[in-house]
């Protein structure tokens, strides 16, 4: 008779959406927070970037040292801003963070092409942000190099160097322009959802014990699966609101294209904000006051936004650390939420992805059940 | 283990990191009795209460809530008591009504719409089942409590300190209530610190430092702490009381009124000292008297202050 009563979990429930909406900051929060973090996110954030800070120092000024800085400045990476005289000055322009980019033309650059000398340009780049100026770089030779064929003309021809034996054609799929906001968006649901999902939660149950009523509640005849459904249940429909909100801004203002099944993008999402919810659950079991909840489910957060392939390539981490994001929900989630989105995946593409979630929700609900103390020990 | 006890532990025992807050208690809580629970702040009342209604695992004893174990069968003693907990733990966010559904929900019952509206009714509440429930007085807040707690009709009613800082007209009130639901037949266990509460209970247990010092049925209890009692009037009562209480061989000197109550557990030599005060100012009236709860529970109390620090919150 104790199994499992529909009339306690009804009860669990009908408090849980009256508490709900009774505290407008929280409700206001949830839904406030993810709105803000897209906006942030997705305008603010930009793994290719343009107009980067140039200067050059110039010992020589001819029509081919012009031709490769009017290349550089047209292919929108660097920015001009000035000239430098001497190798003191550019340096301290880059540890001043003036400038991202020196470019140096050394002496008789141009007399040294018409010679045949491959003289040498030299760019110094600000690597301590990698990621500022990867890109940039990466374009760079081509950019030298169509702007000196084009001055090499006539008698100088021969000097262009002959084109190489084969082309290599990089085809962008499934993000053509490389828009960083393309690859944030749809990832910043699974960090959002994963961080607002789990701090609910645990949050709801240790405000329980806080404020005593956890005693009158363990003093009633209800069991943990009653309990754990109950709370759980209305914060799934904070979920569905949070990511229909997501999921239209996504599209009016950054149009992120919604090309997949929206059944796969369904299943992905609502056995993830399970997960996450009773990830909560698991949390509140371990503390005793909503600090130390907190406290934990930003413990949670930082590899979520670091390790799951949101902020920094998962292939790129090493197999340690691989290991550990493939234990995250959110690694699996970006995947599908990306495949689905961008890649037009279907049921059939995520389906590994739905069981990798699926397991690690199955041991988290698991451990948490066992953790829920049906006494006050 | 007769079926007449509505609660019988036996050597009742709980640790809490490494400190002894109760320490092999036992106690019988006969059915349709009021039992009146006393002691000390920290002296492990409220463990005690939640070993018995299955909230808490005990360490050591064993023992029986309305027939069932309480370590083995905490649901089926949740079904058939009525907890109230000695800080309000109803629902501040949701309102008198909601609170009252939600725990008639807990307990399954049947026409809840009626039962809660019934509960109002009985409260004198009818009007304000709209209000938060946070936003009642103190007293009101603990008749709620009691009434969520009763409202499944249990068997037993473990009330834990449930008038504290509660005003006296709610707290006659509330003791009415508890004399109506004992002649109904329902068992009530009622921890408190109030000696004029203590003398409205059936039996009594006194509990000090996690160990119980004395139980028994109330008119037992003066005769089993075994104090005699002198009482005295007269002119200039107060420095014959601070003499008194300067006398090692008085233990305890009280004042009631326009008297004291002079008492001590070791009859001659309080005889000696009557005698002696009586020889030296004869302007005092000296009555030899039954000793009554009242002495009995100071004498109780002088003897074993508030227990706090040993235990840390948890057990009060």
């Amino acid at each position: 008779m104790n199994i499992f009563s529909l009339a306690r979990f009804g009860a669990v429930l009908a408090k849980e959406f009256i508490q709900m909406r009774r505290d407008r900051l929280t409700f206001g929060m949830m839904i406030g927070i993810p709105i803000v973090q897209l906006l942030l996110f997705g305008f603010a954030i930009n793994t290719d970037p343009h107009n980067l800070p140039t200067l050059v120092e110039m010992a020589d000024d001819g029509p081919v040292v012009r031709a490769v800085l009017t290349g550089m400045e047209t292919s929108d990476y660097f920015d001009f801003q000035g000239i430098v005289y001497g190798p003191e000055e550019g340096d301290r322009a880059l540890r001043e963070g003036s400038a991202n980019f020196v470019v140096v033309i050394p002496p008789d650059f141009e007399r040294d092409v018409v010679r045949g000398l491959s003289p040498e340009v030299l760019v110094s780049a600000d690597g301590s942000d990698p990621i500022a100026v990867g890109t940039a770089v990466g374009a760079l030779s081509g950019i030298v190099e169509t702007a000196i064929k084009q001055t090499l003309n006539g008698p100088l021809a021969s000097y262009a160097g002959s084109p190489p034996p084969f082309s290599v054609v990089v085809h962008r799929q499934f993000n053509p322009e490389s828009l960083s906001s393309v690859n944030t968006v749809p990832g910043l649901l699974a960090v959002i959802l994963s961080m607002t999902m789990t701090l609910i939660t645990a949050v709801a149950i240790v405000r329980e014990t806080e404020r005593g009523t956890m005693e009158t509640l363990l003093a009633t005849p209800v069991n943990a699966l009653e309990v754990m459904l109950g709370k759980i249940l209305p914060y799934v429909f904070v979920g569905y609101i949070q990511t229909g909100v997501f999921l239209i801004a996504a599209e009016i203002l950054f149009d992120v294209p919604f090309l997949g099944s929206g059944w796969a993008f369904f299943a992905g999402f609502n056995i993830y904000i399970v997960v996450n919810l009773a990830l909560g659950f698991l949390i509140s079991t371990l503390v005793r006051t909503q600090m130390q909840a907190m406290q934990l489910s930003f413990f949670t957060i930082l590899p979520t936004i670091l390790l799951s392939g949101f902020m920094f390539p998962f292939a790129g981490m090493p197999g340690w650390a691989q290991a550990i994001g493939t234990a995250i929900p959110a690694t699996h989630y970006l995947r599908i939420v990306r495949k689905v989105m961008l890649k037009g995946a279907e049921m059939a593409d995520i389906a590994g992805d739905l069981r990798a979630i699926a397991v690690i929700g199955a041991v988290i609900v698991l451990i948490s059940l066992l953790r829920y103390r049906q006494t006050l020990d | 283990m007769t079926d007449d006890l509505a609660v019988s532990v036996r050597g009742l025992t709980k640790i809490f990191s490494g400190k002894t807050v109760v320490d092999a208690v036992d106690m019988e809580v006969p059915k349709g009795a009021i039992y009146g629970f006393l002691g000390p702040n920290g002296s492990g009342k409220t463990t005690t209460i939640r070993m018995m209604c299955g909230l808490l695992t005990p360490d050591g004893g064993e023992g029986r809530t309305l027939g069932h174990d309480i370590r083995k069968e905490a649901r089926a003693i949740k079904e058939n008591v009525g907890y109230m907990t000695q800080k309000f733990s109803l629902y501040g966010d949701l309102t008198i009504r909601e609170n009252l559904d939600f725990m008639a929900r807990m307990y399954r019952m049947k026409n809840r719409k009626q039962v809660v509206d019934e509960t109002l009714r009985d409260l004198g509440l009818e009007g304000r089942g709209d209000q938060l429930a946070g936003t009642l007085s103190g007293g009101w807040k603990q008749r709620l409590a009691l009434a969520a707690c009763m409202q499944h009709k249990p068997r037993l009613l473990l009330l834990d300190e449930p008038t504290a800082g509660v005003d006296p007209k709610a707290r006659r009130d509330f003791w009415d209530e508890i004399r109506r639901l004992s002649k109904q037949g329902v068992t009530v266990l009622v921890s408190t610190h109030y000696m004029d509460e203590a003398v409205q209970c059936d039996y009594i247990a006194y509990i000090a430092y996690g160990k119980k010092l004395i139980d028994g049925p109330a008119r037992d209890i003066p005769h089993k702490v075994g104090l005699t009692t002198w009482r005295v009037d007269g002119p200039d009562l107060i420095p014959l009381e601070d003499a008194l209480r300067a006398d090692p061989r008085v233990q305890q000197v009280a004042r009631f009124g326009a008297q004291l109550h002079v008492s001590s557990t070791d009859a001659k030599a309080l005889d000696d000292v009557i005698a002696e005060w009586k020889k030296k100012n004869g302007t005092h009236h000296w009555v030899k008297k039954e000793a009554e709860l009242e002495e009995a529970f100071i004498y109780l109390m002088a003897n074993s202050d508030d227990n706090f620090g040993q235990t840390g919150k948890r057990a009060s």
